[in-house]
């Protein structure tokens, strides 16, 4: 029990009630994402069939919910084939790099609790707590981590089978998860700036009242930043990962029984937690109108959950009306687009914050940013341009993007 | 153990639940299921196919450049959030200091696009 009180969030000791509130907390969560990545792959399959003019799942249960209960069930017993290529231990220990960070990433969401005429904590047998597993000051720093080891799993899978369209699947999965990851990060840095804070529950704070980061930090970095998670949870319009008509499965290929239903489990879930994350830092988190005063708190989960079955449907009606994106395209866009945007934007906040603590003019901060970051974006698509025309590569560039060329080969002129 | 690493503690106990759930799921199933070794079940899938050649046949990383990128920007991360953090206690110091920084990587960046790095073959 005394290791318990090594956590400075049960700095006074670690009693009864501090034990019963980590197990009510650590069990509901655990719960939670396993019930909701549940109803999410149903949620997915009813909608995309309703948006497809299909019925989908209507068998198992009331509206076909059981559905993926069923399918669990089912593959509970098949065979598990392990290829005689593979790596045997690499092999096993893939469905745990893919699943474990899924769970942990939303330990740090608070997903309740009254900031809008309150400090968002909640009174649980004697003790005040948010809700939200773990409390550590850096929350954010620890979802960028856990969002890069995901990328092990994937990674890890697809080279340990073997085969070949599971090694490309890999090559892929990792290349589109580290170029989206930094954009991921920049388009983040606007939220910090607002918030001036890297724990979780002070984002939520500093958005009290409506004071959402979607408009205060101005539209764009919460537009980078869902492009970017998309990309990074292989959803469509960015699941070359998985492209079935290119690499049949792609990583998980030559998974089978229950080893493939940890890898679903884990993407959907990946897909819940990624949109916890985008509540938190974008749409207020558990903010919204208090509707009673007794037990304010239930209204924060009541909006959290809101907010994230918005998301969620977003993400399904994504997948059902955007086409996949050809690879080159998905790079041209992490890299050549939304890098440069975040920073820029990020830039321009920074500029308005600090003039708005001096006293200067708005509009002239914002007229002197934009065109000092335009002037340096044109000088340098300039030098692109004629680097490219010195070495005579900018016609055939131009008449076709996609054309290969040997990367690592310096150009003639330069 | 520093005081700021003691409050992973919670994220620990979470992390060791869901490593035990997956043991558990994995066990489970392994009771359950059926085996029924053939040869044939193991050969890696090609599309219905036998194999050609090697699995883990030579193949060009070609995103190793974009690793590099990568971990340009995830360095510049850990500048600027903490700048970030404490706009305030900077101010137009910081602000001018950081759009440099910025400006010389978006160099990196662009130096990288001119030597036609961010093309995917």
């Amino acid at each position: 029990m005394s290791v318990f009180a090594l956590d400075p969030a049960y700095i006074g000791g670690f009693g009864l009630s501090e034990a019963l509130i980590l197990i009510i907390k650590v069990v509901g969560a655990f719960g939670l994402l396993l019930v909701a990545v549940m109803l999410m792959i149903w949620f997915e399959r009813k909608l995309v069939g309703d948006m497809q003019n299909r019925i989908g799942p209507a068998r198992a249960g009331p509206w076909g919910i059981l559905q993926t209960l069923a399918d669990g069930v089912k593959l509970f017993f098949k065979e598990d084939l392990r290829p005689a290529k593979s790596d045997r231990l690499v092999y096993r220990l893939a469905p745990y790099m893919s699943l474990v960070p899924a769970f942990l990433v939303f330990s740090v969401v608070p997903v309740g609790g009254n900031f809008t005429s309150g400090d968002g904590t909640v009174t649980w047998f004697g003790n005040s707590t948010f809700l939200q597993v773990a409390d550590p000051h850096v929350g954010i720093l620890l979802v960028l981590a856990l969002s890069s080891a995901a990328v092990y799993g994937i990674m890890l899978a697809g080279w340990s089978s073997g085969s070949k369209y599971s090694l490309l699947g890999s090559v892929r999965a990792s290349a589109q998860m580290i170029s989206y990851e930094a954009a991921l990060g920049l388009s983040l840095a606007a939220v910090l700036l607002q918030a001036g804070s890297l724990s979780t529950h002070e984002i939520v704070a500093a958005q009290g009242g409506w004071n959402w980061n979607l408009w205060v930090t101005g539209l764009v970095p919460a537009l980078v930043f869902v492009i970017a998670a998309t990309a990074e949870l292989n959803r469509p319009p960015f699941d070359l990962v998985e492209a079935e008509q290119e690499l049949v499965g792609g990583f998980h290929t030559e998974y089978s029984s229950i080893r493939f239903a940890l890898f679903f489990l884990a993407e959907f879930m990946n897909v819940i937690t990624m949109s916890a994350i985008i509540v938190t830092l974008f749409l207020g988190g558990p903010d919204g109108p208090v509707l009673t005063e007794r037990a304010s708190w239930i209204w924060g989960v009541v909006w959290f959950f809101v907010k994230l079955v918005a998301l969620l449907f977003m993400f399904v009606w994504f997948r059902a009306t955007l086409p996949r994106l050809r690879y080159d395209q998905l790079m041209d866009v992490g890299w050549k687009f939304l890098i440069p945007l975040s920073l820029g934007w990020l830039l321009l906040l920074g500029a308005l914050r600090v003039g708005r603590d001096r006293g200067w003019n708005t509009a002239a901060v914002v007229v002197v940013c934009v065109a000092a970051g335009a002037a340096a974006g044109v000088l340098l698509r300039l030098a692109v341009r004629s680097g490219r025309r010195e070495s005579g590569e900018l016609a055939d560039a131009e008449a076709d993007a996609g054309e290969a060329v040997n990367v690592g080969e310096p150009e003639k002129g330069s | 153990m520093s005081d700021f690493l003691r409050s992973y503690l919670t994220v620990g106990i979470f992390a060791l639940l869901a490593v035990i759930m997956v043991a558990l799921m994995l066990t489970l199933a392994s009771v359950l299921r059926p085996e029924r070794p053939q040869k044939q079940k193991y050969i890696s899938y090609e599309s219905g196919v036998d194999p050609v050649g090697e699995g883990w046949s030579q193949s060009r990383l070609r995103y190793y450049l974009f690793g590099l990128l990568f971990v340009m920007f995830d360095v510049e991360a850990v500048f600027i959030f903490p700048w970030a953090t404490r706009l305030e206690t900077y101010g137009v110091f910081g602000l001018v200091e950081m759009a440099i920084f910025i400006f010389i990587l978006a160099l990196g960046l662009f130096y990288a696009w001119r030597k036609r790095v961010l093309q995917w073959v």
